[in-house]
């Protein structure tokens, strides 16, 4: 049997009856790393040594548990995006500047993930600081579309949905500032979920923009996005910004119909422009949600055309006081300098990519006296607007059902040289950040040229339980998601 | 032409809280270097920082001993400029909405008494040290301190002249020891003053252009840091010159202003607002409960002082302006001790002594009840005024009652006429020139009289008796 292939409660199912061992589904997907690793390029760090470390740990934990149930991940390979910090083990955010940074704390992500008894597979690739859509602004290399080599995974979390995608772990970890785990998803057919905005802590996740920034999961099924979440979810004392919610328990929200259930279709998200083949796939779902009893609404979120534009001037803002740390002093890359101002300059030119030199300077500018009233606090005024759009949608729908992106996954090199065109690939997942509003990317279809296509559900603040629910049901009337790519 | 100073004072208190603002590492002073840091102070990639609660404590009792609108909304906002102390390039304070605004101090010069108003007191982190040493071309970050809590308090342009701004910073000081959120040590930079300053001609509404004057690290230097930059200023002016709005730095061992950056320089510190922090909403019970708890503020004990023990005010201002030193005072009333007695005990033996040794009041050797006890040796004539400083002074030293040391040292005073009497004859028959004199009119000759008395009695002659008996032997003297 091909244990890589197997999904997070295939696994849970097999080590719980003692069918197989923790270091049998270990040495499985090493091996499918070794096989398919230099094709896709998913990984900054793999993690092999510790890996089996933490095997030899998980199983006799396995061996000695009386109640196995407890620890839903306990054995479960994971990758984690490089943004997020894992005490002892490098964490570069893709960047050259952090490339020897190591970090001596561990995300309240990991660590939740390390009491379950989890084994960390490695350390996935991104663009650098999580600025981009394509994973081709990683400091370090590209990794590819495992459905199409030639093609670029999406991004940022390019590396752990290719990871997952190409089966060289059972799940993974992203994080989603403006479309960074469900695109990736979308791109490469797999079920990716951004949670409510507070829903995770972020403490440990290396910051792009703070306001807009979340953790979830990236996962082959939406079971294992419920199960991923149930652990990674809940109030954090080290995050002021997570929330003070009781977490329910997502696995229970799966499984039920969705009768009756209202689904909003925004018509500003069904526009000219986009692919006729991704239009016809989410067009196709629409109507099969509708024969599962779902009702759909038309609903109108009216400030989606400002959605870009407020999030580049809002996210370059945290941006570019977010890496001021980056500066030579503490850790991370120096370069020489004749004095402090020059070290400073060196280091940080040589250090970031392109991307984030010109993130950095649009967020400087919109922050600068003279402009902060017109570019930074209309943005957050706009912001408000987009907010407000998404609680009236709500009043008529339970949930809002989108495309993912409007296009498939591009060519490798397509777009590098044009970010306008780079950043309308996030054209249908930015407001969603915006709003603070969980959603999730599930696969609908594949185009002519056989590159999945992504559905997206987008949830009330802290209902991710109906996101889910939807999700779980479209995903069990089709068979996309067992759909794998040939490597 | 005559002007007159505008200035406005930032004042940063350091909070005395057990730990940092956004961590929870201690905020001792004087460690290692770097022993007292964790990710979340020296800015590591991804950690976040959480209020400590006790910081926002601290800086709602300032603003309500200082008359201020509590804001039952504020927030932090990032600062942000580069310099290896300050380990995230920003620093987390706040800028929009203040945690106190529209507030006032009360300060008295010359007898008279002014409002000078205070503008905000926000909350805030230090930042680390940079420390150069070892002379080469590089420099050493401490960054013990970065992530220590601030408030900063921002007067109004309403302070006229240095004293004020004496007066004015002397005040503030008092109230935050009162309620005991700063030490209030300049030296050690837990309170720190930068100042701006302009002039203007007397008469004139607009102000001046200013400039502001930093690195003013003592009590004497505010004095003098704004004595200088007033007196610069109107040279520049009176040379037909223009002040130019600048930031300049004191430098204390040439007494001098000196030009550290001009208005173009200036830094845009591109504030925005924290998306790691929440917004800090506080309910009106909340500060209710922190009024409640108040300590008595100076102002409040000054009155109390003056109505309920008659003292003078110059005598209750000494007293008050130090919470220790008021409580050491009722401390001794309380026990029984004459509230004018005891106040002038310790203004000038008891504070003589303590500022021999530089030592607070807080661990001054002598105890309230020991001063009583004296004071009643003294009221029922065992001892004489005289005595009773040198008995004050060895209480201070040994740590003895003054019943013991008036026994072992003998230093009972003598009140016996017999024994007086004796040592009187004895004055009179060993100076008979100086009698004579006396005789012819030099009356002033008596003190020289008593003086030879008290040295036969080694000073423990009642001097009323002494005065006394010499009046009268004189004039029996043929």
């Amino acid at each position: 049997m091909e244990l890589y292939r197997l999904t997070i409660s295939e696994i849970r199912n097999l080590l719980d009856r003692k069918e197989m061992s923790v270091p049998d589904i270990i040495g499985s997907v090493y091996q499918r790393i070794a096989a398919v690793e230099n094709k896709v390029r998913a990984f900054v760090t793999i993690t092999q040594d510790k890996a089996m470390e933490m095997a030899a740990l998980a199983q006799k934990k396995a061996d000695t548990s009386e109640t196995p149930g407890m620890n839903p991940l306990l054995g479960i390979p994971l990758a984690i995006k490089d943004n997020m910090c894992t005490k002892g083990i490098r964490t570069t955010c893709s960047s050259k500047i952090l490339s020897n940074f190591i970090p001596p704390y561990e995300s309240t992500v990991t660590t939740r993930l390390i009491d379950q008894g989890y084994v960390l597979t490695g350390k996935t690739n991104m663009d650098e600081f999580a600025m981009g859509s394509s994973t081709e602004n990683s400091g370090f290399h590209v990794t590819r579309n495992p459905w199409d080599l030639e093609s670029i995974p999406g991004g940022s979390s390019g590396g752990s949905a290719a990871a997952v995608a190409a089966d060289e772990c059972i799940a993974a970890l992203g994080s989603d500032t403006g479309g960074s785990i469900r695109q990736p998803a979308s791109y490469c057919g797999v079920v990716g979920m951004k949670p409510t905005y507070g829903r995770v802590s972020r403490y440990g996740l290396v910051a792009f923009a703070s306001s807009l920034d979340q953790i979830g999961p990236i996962t082959k099924n939406v079971r294992d996005s419920a199960i991923l979440l149930n652990i990674i979810s809940g109030h954090d004392p080290l995050d002021s910004t997570s929330a003070h919610i009781p977490v329910p328990d997502f696995t229970a929200a799966i499984g039920r119909d969705i009768k009756g259930m209202r689904i909003g279709i925004p018509g500003e998200y069904f526009i000219k422009g986009m692919d006729k083949e991704v239009e016809e796939s989410v067009k196709e779902a629409i109507k099969k949600l509708e024969s599962l009893g779902a009702i759909p609404v038309e609903i109108s979120l009216p400030h989606t055309g400002y959605a870009i534009a407020t999030y580049y001037i809002l996210a370059t803002s945290e941006a570019s006081s977010n890496l001021a740390r980056y500066d030579g002093v503490k850790y991370g890359i120096r370069a020489e300098g004749r004095d402090l101002m020059d070290m400073y300059m060196e280091t940080r030119s040589q250090g970031f990519g392109a991307e984030v030199k010109r993130r950095i300077m649009l967020g400087t500018y919109s922050l600068s006296s003279g402009y902060y009233e017109a570019y930074y606090r209309k943005a957050q005024q706009v912001r408000t607007l987009i907010k407000k759009d998404f609680e009236d949608a709500f009043k008529k729908a339970d949930v809002i059902v989108t495309p993912t992106a409007p296009t498939a996954a591009f060519k490798i090199g397509e777009k590098t040289s044009d970010p306008l065109q780079m950043y309308l690939s996030d054209i249908f997942t930015i407001s969603v950040n915006l709003a603070g509003v969980p959603a999730i990317s599930v696969p609908c279809g594949f185009t002519s040229r056989n590159l999945p296509v992504g559905l997206q559900f987008i949830g009330k603040h802290f209902d991710e339980e109906s996101v889910l629910r939807i999700a779980y049901a479209y995903e069990q009337s089709s068979d996309w998601h067992r759909r794998k790519p040939n490597l | 032409m005559k002007y007159e100073a505008v200035i406005g004072l930032e004042v940063h208190a350091q909070m005395l809280t057990d730990t940092k603002i956004f961590c929870g590492c201690s905020t001792k002073f004087g460690s290692e270097p770097n022993t007292q840091t964790c990710p979340v102070c020296i800015g590591m990639p991804g950690v976040l920082p959480v209020l400590n609660r006790k910081s926002l404590e601290f800086a709602v009792k300032t603003g309500i001993a200082t008359n201020c609108t509590v804001s039952v909304y504020s927030r932090f906002a990032r600062k942000n400029y580069f310099y290896p102390d300050l380990p995230k390039g920003y620093q987390i304070s706040q800028y929009e909405l203040p945690i106190c605004e529209h507030g006032y101090l009360e300060i008295i010069v010359d007898g008279n008494t002014k409002k000078i108003g205070i503008t905000r007191i926000h909350m805030e982190e230090d930042a680390g040290k940079n420390i150069h040493e070892g002379g080469g071309s590089f420099s050493f970050v401490d960054l013990n301190r970065a992530g220590v809590p601030l408030m900063e308090i921002v007067s109004e342009p309403e302070i006229r002249s240095p004293r004020e701004a004496v007066e004015y910073m002397k005040k503030l000081r008092t109230i935050l020891k009162y309620l005991g959120v700063c030490d209030g040590n300049m030296e050690q930079g837990s309170l720190r003053c930068d100042a701006n300053v302009s002039v203007r001609p007397i008469g004139q509404k607009e102000f001046g252009t200013r400039a502001e004057v930093k690195n003013i690290n003592s009590f004497k230097f505010v004095e003098k840091a704004l004595d200088y930059e007033i007196k610069r200023q109107i040279k520049v002016l009176d040379d037909g010159g223009k002040v130019i709005q600048e930031t300049r730095l004191w430098d204390s061992s040439r007494g001098i202003t000196e030009s550290m950056r001009g208005k173009e320089e200036a830094h845009d510190y591109r504030y925005f607002p924290d998306p790691d922090l929440v917004p800090i909403i506080v309910d009106q019970k909340w500060i209710d409960g922190i009024k409640t708890s108040l300590p008595e503020l100076p102002d409040i004990k000054r009155e109390r002082f003056v109505s309920e023990y008659g003292l003078p005010a110059n005598d209750a201002d000494f007293l008050v302006c130090d919470k220790p030193v008021a409580d050491w005072f009722e401390g001794s009333v309380n026990l029984g001790g004459q509230p004018k007695n005891v106040a002038n005990w310790m203004m000038g033996d008891l504070m003589k002594l303590l500022n021999e040794e530089s030592r607070s009041i807080e661990d001054c050797p002598l105890k309230p009840g020991q001063l009583v006890e004296m004071l009643k040796l003294m009221d029922n004539g065992t001892i004489s005024g005289k005595i009773a400083k040198t008995v004050f002074e060895e209480m201070y030293k040994t740590g003895k009652n003054a019943e013991v040391i008036v026994r072992e040292k003998g230093l009972v005073q003598i009140s016996d006429t017999g024994a007086i009497e004796q040592a009187v004859d004895d004055v009179i028959a060993k100076y008979p020139a100086e009698v004579e004199r006396f005789k012819a009119g030099e009356e002033k000759l008596t003190g020289f009289f008593v003086g030879q008395v008290m040295k036969i009695t080694k000073g423990k002659a009642n001097p009323q008796i002494v005065n006394e008996l010499l009046r009268k032997k004189l004039m029996q003297q043929p």
